[in-house]
């Protein structure tokens, strides 16, 4: 027997002591480069600055969580956060449930496989492109209004943008058009765990629905949508937590109100208030957690 | 097998939904591709009023460019490289393991991409604040690499998930020892999925710019050089370009990744 050969046979023999060699490299990367900065970020949260000098005290003080909820600016870009990434959740779901249904049942052999690609591809492709890419399509000059004017429906987009909370001047500084380009960035990550749970499906259980003299669409309430379920909290945790954190479209494509990650940009850069802006992303962090827990009730982690 | 029952073949509308989905994801990349041709140098106007090649040369010749691309491959390299490591080992330890803590570290390996990049982001610069650490290559490196072994350890432990143990079990029944069956049994199996998952993690590094923002200081990785251009819209031809070229560079190692961890119902 090899020295190699030893040495592995020692370490299959013992399992346990192998599992935990193998661990030690990447543990203590992830507990000092990773958990270290959470636990930075979280102490850095009880810091305060010193309005006058602008510099960070380093003494544990809850001031800068006050500051947070106590000013109603802060409370109304939560509250604005929370309800976009809401919207998005639930616009995603119903844009991304035909297409996976129609990957998961109806697709076969290679194209199944195209329709894979295709939906794995503009997930993969850069981000910040496609968000350039939006900027370009929404913008006045741009293609959407000219297809829009081709069709003879700018009237209708006039009046969509003249609407009060999600129009403005164009669509490339509206909360309408903020909403869109979320949805469609984030919409490859809701229908690749739908499909996944529509996959699982037997055949047979739509055939008996069937059988027992369903019509299509009841199939598709009684059956189809609850086995689905789980694949729809799965897809929904990528969209809420994608949207809570996002600091880029909202800068690039947008309203004037603030959101949650722009905050966070704005107070650790131009304004140095690291303490604000760690408090600021502990709230995403809070709203994320109470979220996997109603998302493991509907069994999202067994159809991740 | 089936029959071709009606809920067996999509109605109309199933079909119409599914292709206008595809068309939906694809039509933005495909419209920067239009527009990176356009001759038109200061509006987003369309239809483009004529198509040439000039921007392309005009970007070529940019040294910004390169600096920016140059750190970006780098980067991605040294991190790619840092997450097959750190990534493998977690898989192998925790793929078949039935350790206490296994479900408490399945989490917090995955935890990087579940917790939006900003998150990452300003904890990593939190973390510098307090330690004084200045940014710069080696903590963008840092940042990115994190986010990388997830990528990795997801590849690798869907492939030893998949791998029969009466595999190993036959290996050795048939008189290899460990070593022999780790490398004429395990590796083979695994080899694609550590190429597959590090061309994945590449390309996420190559284009990551939400946590970047916080641990580049004054470096510019491509996408941070993209990012300032798009509130400087002067230079909107060459952006189109540099949006083209990094489509062209992620899109190779996703395709890749693909081919490499495709089912085997696709092959034949």
């Amino acid at each position: 027997m090899t020295a190699v050969a030893a040495v592995s046979t020692f370490f299959y023999r013992r399992q346990t002591l192998a599992v935990y060699l193998l661990l030690v490299p990447p543990l203590l990367w992830f507990g000092t480069v990773y958990l270290g900065s959470l636990f930075a970020l979280l102490a850095q949260s009880f810091y305060s600055i010193d309005e006058f000098t602008a510099t960070i005290v380093r003494k544990l003080t809850l001031k800068t969580y006050v500051q947070l909820f106590t000013q109603p600016a802060n409370l109304d870009i939560v509250v604005r956060t929370g309800t976009m990434a809401i919207a998005v959740t639930i616009a995603a779901a119903v844009v991304a449930f035909p297409i996976a249904n129609y990957m998961a049942r109806y697709a076969r052999g290679r194209m199944k496989a195209f329709f894979y690609v295709a939906v794995m591809l503009p997930m993969w492709t850069s981000y910040l492109v496609k968000v350039y890419a939006w900027r370009l399509i929404l913008a006045k000059e741009g293609i959407l209004n000219w297809f829009l004017t081709a069709f003879g429906l700018d009237g209708v987009l006039e009046a969509l943008l003249r609407a009060p909370g999600i129009g403005g001047p164009s669509l490339a500084s509206s909360y309408l058009g903020m909403f869109i380009v979320f949805v469609y960035m984030w919409l490859p990550y809701m229908i690749l765990p739908i499909a996944a749970a529509l996959e699982r499906v037997p055949g047979s259980l739509l055939s008996a629905s069937a059988d027992l003299g369903a019509t299509p669409a009841q199939t598709f309430w009684r059956v189809t949508l609850p086995l689905a379920l789980p694949g729809v909290a799965a897809g929904s945790i990528f969209t809420f937590s994608l949207t809570l954190g996002d600091y880029i479209i909202p800068s690039v494509v947008g309203a004037p109100g603030y959101f949650i990650g722009m905050m966070v940009y704005q107070q650790q850069g131009t304004a140095g208030n690291i303490p604000l802006a760690a408090a600021f992303s502990v709230v995403p962090i809070l709203l994320i957690t109470i979220y996997l827990m109603l998302a493991r009730r509907a069994g999202a982690f067994d159809a991740l | 097998m089936r029959s071709s029952r009606a809920w067996d073949s999509p109605s109309i509308s199933a079909r119409v939904a599914a292709w206008a989905g595809i068309v939906f994801l694809h039509a933005p990349v495909a419209i920067i591709v239009l527009y990176a041709f356009t001759t038109e140098d200061r509006t987003y106007d369309f239809p483009p009023p004529g198509l040439t090649l000039r921007w392309f040369a005009l970007a070529f010749e940019r040294s910004d460019i390169w600096a920016s691309l140059r750190l970006s491959l780098g980067v991605a390299s040294l991190a790619t490289l840092l997450a097959l490591v750190l990534g493998t080992l977690a898989a192998f330890a925790l793929a078949r393991s039935r350790i206490r803590a296994k479900d408490a570290l399945t989490i917090l390996f995955v935890l990087p991409i579940a917790l939006p990049g900003i998150i990452t982001g300003i904890a990593l610069l939190a973390a510098m604040k307090l330690a004084g650490i200045d940014p710069s290559f080696w903590t963008i490196v840092a940042g990115h690499a994190t986010f990388c072994i997830v990528i990795v350890y997801n590849n690798v432990v869907a492939r030893l998930r998949r791998l029969p143990q009466s595999w190993i079990e036959a290996s050795m029944d048939l008189g290899a020892d460990t070593w022999q069956t780790f490398r004429r049994i395990l590796l083979p199996q695994v080899a694609t999925a550590l190429l597959a998952g590090g061309m994945l993690a590449f390309a996420l590094s190559f284009d990551e710019i939400i946590v970047t923002i916080f641990t580049a200081g004054h470096e510019r990785t491509l996408p941070i050089w993209f990012f300032n251009e798009l509130f400087r819209p002067r230079e909107r031809p060459i952006t189109n370009v540099v949006a083209v070229i990094v489509i062209a560079v992620t899109l190779v190692p996703i395709l890749m990744a693909y081919y490499l961890t495709r089912p085997a119902a696709e092959r034949d």
